[in-house]
């Protein structure tokens, strides 16, 4: 031996990896032979593929093909949504039929959104795009890739791929790859039989991930000793590659991520932490082949190697399978002759769930389907209670207490399930093989997990409503407080204006009555004077006229409809008397209203003509005091609204509008008051232009009223129209009423004045 | 010391009396100065009551929400009048304060199995805005005159918003079980301890 | 058989075909190098014991399973009750009168088993709360145990089946001298009556230790297929090492350090500890009961360890001679607080938790 294989075989033996014992785990009997007898077959291509949107765990991929679409082989039909997504591939050529539910490989056994692609028979590929030397590209490159390719985990939890391979490019120093070829449930072949086949390829997958990951120290092929077919066939392609095969006793569930990287490299994973948080990738043997075919041929995740076995099989194999093969395809291709009550099951017995429909397709992570005889998998004897035998803890991979969980789970103890490392369950199912009361253990922690989950989200969304309503109640009491400050500050300041007014009104007292008299006329005539124009006067008086008619109307009306012996809400006496009251009081407006339209017909015109006289006459002294008078008057009158005033706004706007009349009246104070010394200048104004000016003006007016019946037709038919506008724009009933009943008004006279046109 | 020896052989009766006054006055004064020292703000024990009530505001128990409620149990009255947290919620109350658990009165509703939302059928809401100023956790959203919407994820299922409805639009439409929210249930009884209960 | 809910089953779909029954079985099997070695040195007596439990035990629990409204057969199939049963006769004395038998078995069932809940529910080992409430009830009758065949004076014989029948069913005064050549002490209970005498020469005074090899005639080959029986359990996985192992080591190690050398104040050999009394049937019969013991290893630990010392200090400085009975049930109250803090560290944490404990 020379010195140079001397220190060859020292350097392997020094490398030979290092096998862990983990806790737990049990020894069922592996039943793998069945299904590798036969090699590896092709399953025939169905007429119909079924392709769920969702075959990996995270968000569905979105369609990007419409029912009648024609597809190729290979081709992009649903897009992925969200980084944790994965796209979907027609797996062969043909035309899109159906886009919608379709029963899926679920336990629930419910419908979900899948695309239905029938074959046309052709096998017509896309372009593809074969990737000649991988470590030419990036790794960024190749992730794209890969994740184009739709490829999630094929052992089973279907978590897409390109995540958990972009660690290294996350930044994360990747130092050790696992490629999972334990397969350590029994029946299950499927990854045995791909290294037999195709041990080149995996091995050229394996290369290609150490490239993305950028060259891990340690690569590692955890693989179980009840495989050494696969061993032998791996061990030529892994000279001089740096790879390593791990070879390690045959125990379930040596093959959970957590376990293999445990009996790798002696770590445990940290409650809570992801494999690359410790520097291992770690990914199926099966997802390694997806991805040598994706880059090297440029193939996308349209196939996988299925298990079909079990003794309802007559044939068992492993089959080469489209992914969205119907499994009554599969199973019927292997002989399967249905048994009464026994299901199929898709995965290993140990983890697998039973099939509900056997329309449902295979997806990305059917490894295997399993149709047991009765002799096989009898059904499961009604469960007996728990002796605490501690069988299921002896064969907890976990080191959980699986006898204590299963007591908190019924008694619903959420925290002491929690304590317990609930959570920490892989579901395995080791303690429920053990369990000789047959407890189906598995089902009372996934149920029990649920529960917990669901009280959290419950506890979130508590939490949240409790925030909101707290906020909702916040708000009402602020707006509440706020009303209350507001109602009590404008209180306030009502009494003090109310005390302000008094002691003015105190203080005027004081000046001599005459000269009260004498301002309170002046205002009086100031305010007549400054009237809006006569037509507006009129228009006014009309209004007002009209509306203490409609309003004596309708009240009658209620009161009638009060007192009809057939009303449904018969009116109480004082409610009666109430009413007569109201109408007594609208009666006596309508007379007084229709007492001042009267005089204001009659007296306009005289009125108005001795008004403009007289202030064109009026000496600059007594405008002077006029003008003192009136602001003096509006003064006082808005005072008076400030003090009753009810809104801040108003108030706001009513003090400034009071302070500008204060200084108005004492600019106007000032003025008069310096008249009164040059008392010389008391004249009427006689400038000749002005009195003529008036004169003219007061002819044009003579000769404008009384209007011609003509305009008096137009000038209601705009009224109407006017009020007909309004009335579109009113939502209060009693408004309503009351335009309604002006405009019957206003229609009357504009008959009336009609019929005086056309008979002058 | 003899002098205290002979006051308690001669005057037993005024010795305790005075032993009884005297450890009186002494833990009557550390009580008060913990009352001090340790005080606890607020009542923890309605926060605690509060956490376990299910938020869903929804005024079942004759209190305008939840908090007054816990506040009212703080205070004597009944646990069992919150329909929307059912049996389990009276378990835990029990649980917290130590007493016996009671069924659901009937008189404050029904514990319903499935969890419901408010669902608003826009094409009949005529934007009233009622629903709105009734629900409690602001989960309605809208203005006057245009069509309102419930917040599904941020409704309780309290009701309250179904009455003030003048077009009647507002169902109460039960969460359905999708395949994403689909979860194993918890095995039934031991099967045969369910035949004998039969039998 | 219809499934429980409507869902379809959860996996796993196979199971490795041990039942609870099975488990009871080997266990019952387990009993017989013992129940041999009884039936060799003290007769009939045993078997009628066992025949008279067995059969108040299945009648009480098929009666009180009625009552409780549950499948007779289905929870008369454990074989559960039949085990209780068997380890309380081959615990109390040969030809106790058959009301004690009945009354001792009735009590375990109906009582410590059913009256909790039933199979799996008992914090109190049933076998174990009827043989002390036997034991406190009637000390004259649970005391009197008999002379091993092998030593009898001579001319003395066990009683035949018929002798044994009378025995057991009448309390005819006739009978009483047939009483006076068989009944004798057992090694614990004559041990306990020696007064400053050195132990070898105890031993020399006694037919019963100076025939026997260890630790009395008769007694030492009781406990010897006891632990025959014990190690064929825990061969066969039906229970672990770590309570019985703990037991007798702590027992081993107080039996050690108060034996003195044999000295006139020894509180007895290794040997006597280990191999009399029912420390073998305590060890592998009872402290390995599961439904009643702590549940994970480490507290199995505990527990096993609690039973050695509290057997050793109730026979060395109690008033009764053994005390696997009353240490088990002290044990079995004490299991609750040591699960509490014995919970195993689970993968991927970094220490054990409390029961309680939320988070790390």
């Amino acid at each position: 031996m020379t010195a140079d294989q001397a220190t060859k075989i020292a350097s392997i033996t020094i490398h030979e990896p290092v096998i862990h014992k983990t806790p737990g785990g049990i020894h069922p009997p592996d039943n793998k032979q069945q299904s590798l007898q036969r090699g590896l077959g092709i399953a025939p291509l169905p007429e119909k593929l079924v392709l769920p949107l969702n075959q990996h765990s995270g968000a569905p991929a979105t369609p990007i093909v419409a029912v009648g679409d024609t597809v190729l082989k290979g081709q992009k039909i649903a897009e992925p949504s969200g980084s944790v997504s994965a796209a979907v591939h027609a797996p062969t050529s043909g035309t899109v039929t159906a886009i919608g539910l379709h029963p899926v490989a679920h336990p629930s056994g419910m419908n979900a959104p899948c695309i239905t692609i029938e074959s046309d028979g052709k096998e017509q590929w896309c372009q593809r795009n074969p990737v000649s030397n991988f470590t030419s590209q990036s790794p960024q490159t190749l992730l794209a890739s890969i994740r184009d390719a739709g490829i999630a985990g094929l052992g089973g939890a279907g978590f897409p791929s390109h995540i958990k391979l972009s660690a290294a490019d996350n930044g994360q120093a990747i130092d050790t790859l696992i490629i999972n070829a334990t397969e350590c449930e029994p029946y299950i072949t499927a990854d045995d039989q791909l290294m037999r086949s195709y041990p080149q390829q995996v091995v050229t997958g394996i290369q290609i991930l150490a490239h993305i990951l950028g060259q891990p120290q340690r690569i590692l092929i955890g693989i179980e000793d009840n495989k050494p077919q696969a061993c032998d066939a791996l061990q030529p392609h892994l000279q001089s590659t740096g790879i390593q095969l791990a070879k390690f006793p045959t125990k379930y569930p040596s093959g959970g991520e957590k376990q293999l990287i445990q009996i790798l490299t002696g770590k445990e994973l940290p409650n809570g932490r992801l494999p690359a948080d410790m520097g291992i990738v770690c990914q199926n043997i099966g997802t390694v082949h997806a991805i040598y075919r994706a880059i090297v041929e440029g193939t996308p995740l349209i196939s996988r190697i299925t298990t079909i076995t079990g003794d309802a099989c007559a044939e068992p194999q492993n089959l080469e399978t489209l992914i969205g093969t119907p499994m009554r395809h599969l199973l019927e291709h292997c002989g399967y002759q249905a048994q009464a009550g026994q299901p199929v099951v898709m995965g290993g017995p140990m983890m697998g769930f039973a099939l509900t429909d056997l329309d449902a397709p295979a997806i990305k992570t059917t490894n295997c389907l399993l149709a047991p005889s009765t002799a096989e998998m009898p059904p499961q004897p009604p469960a007996q209670p728990c002796i605490r035998c501690g069988l299921c803890a002896e064969a907890c991979p976990a080191n959980l207490l699986p006898q204590q969980l299963l007591w908190h789970a019924q008694a619903r103890n959420h925290q002491r399930l929690q304590s317990h490392n609930l959570f920490d369950c892989i579901e395995c199912g080791a303690c429920a093989y053990v369990c000789p009361s047959h407890i189906p253990l598995v089902q009372h922690y996934r149920a029990a997990k649920a529960e917990l989950r669901q009280a959290a989200r419950e506890r979130i969304k508590s939490d949240r409503a409790r925030e909101r309503f707290e906020y909702n109640k916040q708000r009402k009491q602020q707006a509440e407080a706020e009303k209350a400050a507001k109602r009590e500050a404008r209180r306030i300041a009502a009494e003090q204006a109310k005390a302000t007014l008094a002691k003015t009104h105190a203080q005027q007292e004081q000046t001599p009555t005459e000269q009260a008299s004498d301002v309170v006329q002046a205002a009086l005539q100031q305010v007549a004077a400054k009237q809006a124009s006569p037509e507006q006067q009129r228009a006014k008086l009309e209004r007002s006229v009209n509306s203490a008619e409609s309003r004596l109307q309708r009240l009658e009306k209620k009161l009638a409809e009060g007192q009809a012996e057939s009303s449904d809400a018969p009116l109480s006496e004082e409610q009666v008397s109430g009413y007569q009251a109201q109408i007594e009081s609208a009666r006596l407006k309508l007379t007084e209203t229709q007492q001042k339209l009267k005089e204001f017909n009659n007296g306009q015109q005289t009125n108005l003509e001795d008004k403009v006289t007289a202030k064109v006459l009026a000496s600059p002294k007594q405008t002077a005091d006029k003008k003192v008078a009136s602001l003096q008057k509006r003064l006082t009158g808005i005072e008076e609204k400030l003090a009753a005033c009810d809104d801040d706004d108003l108030r706001q706007a009513l003090e400034n509008s009071a302070s500008k009349f204060r200084s108005k009246l004492q600019d106007a104070q000032q003025e008069a008051s310096a008249l009164a010394a040059n008392s010389g200048n008391d004249k009427p104004v006689t400038d000749p232009a002005t009195v003529a000016a008036t004169q003219q003006a007061l002819a044009a007016n003579k000769q404008k009223a009384p209007l011609t019946p003509q305009q008096q037709v137009e000038r209601l038919q705009q009224r109407m129209q006017k009020a007909e506008e309004r009335l579109a724009t009113l939502s209060d009933p009693v408004q309503i009423d009351a335009l309604q009943t002006s405009l019957a008004n206003l229609q009357q006279k504009l008959a009336d004045a009609q019929r005086a046109l056309e008979n002058p | 010391m003899d002098r205290l020896y002979d006051m308690v052989a001669q005057e037993p009766l005024l010795a305790a009396l005075y032993a009884l006054v005297g450890l009186a006055i002494l833990f009557g004064g550390i009580l008060g100065f913990a009352a001090v020292r340790y005080k606890v703000e607020g009542d923890p024990i309605v926060d605690q009551i509060d956490e376990l009530l299910p938020q869903t505001q929804c005024g079942q128990c004759g209190h305008p929400g939840c908090r007054p409620y816990a506040e009212a149990i703080a205070n004597g009255e009944a646990i069992n009048h919150c329909p929307p947290g059912g049996q389990d919620t009276i378990d835990a109350l029990a649980n917290l304060l130590g007493v016996e658990s009671i069924p659901l009165d009937a008189e404050h509703g029904e514990e319903s199995d499935v969890a419901t939302v408010a669902y608003i059928r826009e094409d009949e809401c005529i934007g009233c805005t009622k629903c709105i100023q009734a629900c409690p956790v602001d989960a309605i959203l809208g203005a006057a005159k245009l069509m309102h919407t419930v917040i599904a994820d941020e409704c309780t299922g309290c009701d309250l918003c179904v009455e003030p409805c003048p077009v009647d639009c507002i169902d109460m439409i039960p969460v359905t079980t999708t395949i994403d929210t689909w979860s194993w249930q918890r095995p039934g009884l031991i099967a045969t301890d369910r035949q004998g209960e039969v039998a | 058989m219809m499934h429980a809910s409507q869902q379809p089953g959860s996996s796993p779909h196979t199971h490795t075909g041990r039942s609870t029954a099975r488990v009871m079985q080997l266990v019952l099997l387990a009993t017989l190098p013992g129940i041999a070695a009884l039936v060799f040195y003290f007769g009939w007596g045993v078997l009628i014991n066992l025949l008279l439990a067995s059969l108040t035990a299945i009648v009480a629990e098929a009666a009180i399973l009625k009552l409780r409204q549950k499948p007779v057969g289905f929870y008369l199939k454990d074989y559960s009750a039949l085990v209780t049963a068997v380890l309380l006769a081959v615990a109390l004395p040969p030809l106790a009168p058959w009301w004690l038998v009945v009354t001792g078995t009735l009590f375990a069932i109906v009582i410590a088993k059913h009256l909790y809940g039933g199979l799996g529910y008992n914090p109190f080992n049933p076998a174990m709360v009827g043989y002390v409430v036997l034991l406190i009830s009637f000390p004259v009758e649970m005391t009197r145990w008999l002379t091993p065949a092998t030593i009898l004076d001579s001319g003395a014989n066990l009683p035949g089946l018929s002798q044994s029948l009378a025995l057991v069913f009448t309390s005819s005064p006739a009978l009483d001298g047939l009483w006076d050549g068989i009944s004798g002490a057992t090694p614990l209970d004559l041990f306990k009556h020696n007064s400053g005498q050195l132990v070898e020469q105890f031993y020399q005074g006694e037919v019963l230790f100076s025939e026997g090899r260890w630790a009395g005639v008769g007694w030492e080959w009781v406990n010897l297929g006891f632990l025959a029986g014990g190690i064929f359990l825990l061969w066969q996985r039906i229970f672990t090492w770590h309570a019985p192992v703990a037991m007798l080591a702590m027992l081993l190690l107080l039996a050690l350090i108060f034996h003195d050398g044999g000295s006139s104040h020894s509180l007895g050999s290794p040997a006597l500890h280990l191999l009399s009394g029912a420390t073998m049937l305590g060890a592998f019969f009872i402290v390995t009961d599961p439904v009643t013991s702590a549940t994970s290893n480490f507290g199995r630990l505990i527990y096993g360890a609690l039973i050695g010392l509290l057997v050793y200090i109730i026979r060395a400085w109690g008033s009764y001679p053994d005390a696997v009975a009353f240490a088990v049930l002290l044990a079995n109250f004490a299991a609750p607080f040591v699960d509490y803090y014995t919970l195993p560290r689970s993968y991927g944490h970094e220490r054990r938790r409390r029961a309680t404990e939320q988070q790390e």
